[in-house]
């Protein structure tokens, strides 16, 4: 499947656009003006996500399950000795489960993107927190469209680096989705705005979702009592945050099929102007 | 405050704690509210081992908790497992189509539940734990309420557990030969005094306090 076109990104110019002298005008032309009126037809009207490569970092996906089907590829992501990160073939799948629901939510709304998992979860607790950076940090190289996190770390020493690599996939067009915390406590990446934060809502449509016009969360979808792809081919009615965030992860993919040179700041955009709340009654 | 600083601290206080049993009741009675606040058959606190990176049955309340405190497994396997290592809530109805969970589950205790609900005991940015409510009645669909109440009960029920570790640490330094042994063992001894006596050696601790400040 050929892969939706990506523009250079900044770093790979000579100089960066530090300014804009008069003359240099022509220099912001941009490539990818919205139009006059978006909604959703404009937005994601007709796609399914071809072309787009979405990342599920979790726990792993289970292999040909019937509600994910074929995904794209799958590594494992683990420390080496000297803190390296080594990105093998994932042999295992899903450890616990939550993968595959996540991908199974993804594959459902967004059924022609393509599907990859980065399991950062499952090697035990201990040391958890670095893999989790390790393997989001490997995931922004790899260029993914879209990463969907329905995770956080609460370590605070991890909250700088995170932050770095989520400014990182901001400007790089790499969409990260993360889950919001629903627990008094700080954690991260989700509280950053270079991300996409999504809490839950009660109602069963996946495609009905809202803009919190009081951030941190940004953005509420379905997540209560889903039906979800589990481990052994089967499904389980699963509550939590982590299932509202794969909608939205699925609902970018849909947008950016349809306009793959959106930035994260103009998907933003789009998705807070085709929200329920806003112009986007489903 | 330096490591040192905090272990004497932690040691002086330990004079004065109470036991441990205390705080096996204090786990003991979370799992119980937790239980009886869901109407669920059973509850439990799982402690993470940071020497061994296993999950550890703390206090269990309802169906298992006879067979279930004390055994232990991996950090990494399971759905309690996830909820650590992502710090992140969950809640999973039938949970019976998930034949690991349900295979490990029945071996460990012979029941295995339909519902499931599992958050992260977080103190500040440390994952202590994981408190588990097991089914739940089905009479309703679940609701964010429940989740928010699951959560701030969940904040709860890590304090305690923060003052548990916090108490462990301190009756090791009260048991140990070292300098901290001995700060807890004055302290404990003054515990012990009232009236004159513990005027006494209140008096005779600050002269000490004196003549050691004197470099």
């Amino acid at each position: 499947m050929a892969e939706q076109p990506r523009p250079a990104v900044e770093e790979d110019d000579d100089l960066p656009a530090w300014s804009l002298p008069l003359d240099s005008v022509d220099r912001i032309a941009l490539e990818n003006p919205l139009a006059a009126r978006v909604d959703r037809e404009w937005a994601l009207g007709g796609a399914t996500g071809r072309g787009v490569r979405v990342c599920v970092l979790d726990s792993g996906v289970e292999p040909n399950h019937p509600r994910v089907g074929e995904i794209a590829g799958a590594v494992a992501i683990r420390l080496g000795d000297n803190g390296e990160t080594i990105a093998e073939p994932d042999v295992e799948g899903d450890l616990c489960g939550h993968g595959t629901a996540c991908a199974g939510v993804i594959r459902a709304i967004a059924p022609e993107a393509e599907i990859y998992s980065v399991r950062v979860l499952g090697g035990g607790f201990t040391g958890s927190g670095n893999v989790l950076v390790a393997g989001l940090r490997w995931a922004v190289d790899q260029g993914y469209h879209v990463v969907n996190m329905s995770l956080s770390t609460t370590k605070r020493q991890l909250g700088e680096a995170l932050h770095e690599l989520a400014d990182s996939a901001y400007f790089r067009r790499t969409v990260l989705v993360a889950s919001a915390h629903n627990m008094p406590v700080e954690s991260f990446p989700w509280r950053f705005s270079s991300v996409v934060s999504v809490g839950s809502h009660e109602e069963a449509d996946p495609m009905v979702f809202y803009a919190n016009p009081n951030p941190p969360v940004e953005f509420f979808a379905n997540g209560v009592d889903v039906d979800v792809a589990w481990i052994g081919g089967g499904s389980i009615r699963a509550t939590g945050n982590s299932f509202a965030t794969p909608c939205i992860s699925a609902i970018a993919a849909l947008i950016l099929s349809k306009h793959p040179l959106l930035t994260p700041f103009q998907l933003k955009s789009v998705l807070y102007q085709i929200a329920s709340n806003v112009g986007g009654a489903s | 405050m330096n490591d040192r600083t905090e272990t004497l601290r932690a040691a002086v206080a330990a004079g004065v704690l109470p036991a441990d049993e205390h705080f096996a009741r204090l786990l003991r009675s979370i799992v119980d509210v937790a239980r009886a606040i869901f109407g669920a058959k059973a509850s439990s606190i799982l402690l993470h081992d940071e020497e061994t990176d296993e999950l550890v049955f703390a206090a269990v309340s309802g169906e298992g908790e006879e067979a279930l405190v004390g055994k232990r497994f991996a950090s990494s396997t399971g759905i309690a497992g996830w909820v650590l290592s992502s710090r992140t809530p969950l809640v999973l109805e039938d949970v019976q189509s998930d034949p690991r969970f349900a295979r490990d589950v029945a071996e460990g205790t012979g029941y295995v539940p339909k519902g499931l609900m599992a958050v992260p005991l977080l103190d500040d940015e440390i994952a202590l734990g994981v408190l588990q409510v097991l089914d739940r009645p089905q009479r309703a669909r679940f609701t964010l309420q429940e989740m928010e109440l699951l959560g701030l009960f969940a904040g709860q029920a890590a304090i305690a557990l923060s003052l548990l570790r916090s108490a462990q640490r301190a009756r090791s330094a009260l048991d140990g030969e070292g300098e901290a042994g001995a700060v807890a063992g004055l302290a404990a001894a003054l515990e012990g005094l009232d009236g004159e006596g513990r005027a006494a050696g209140i008096a005779l601790l600050r002269d000490l306090e004196r003549v050691l400040a004197q470099k």
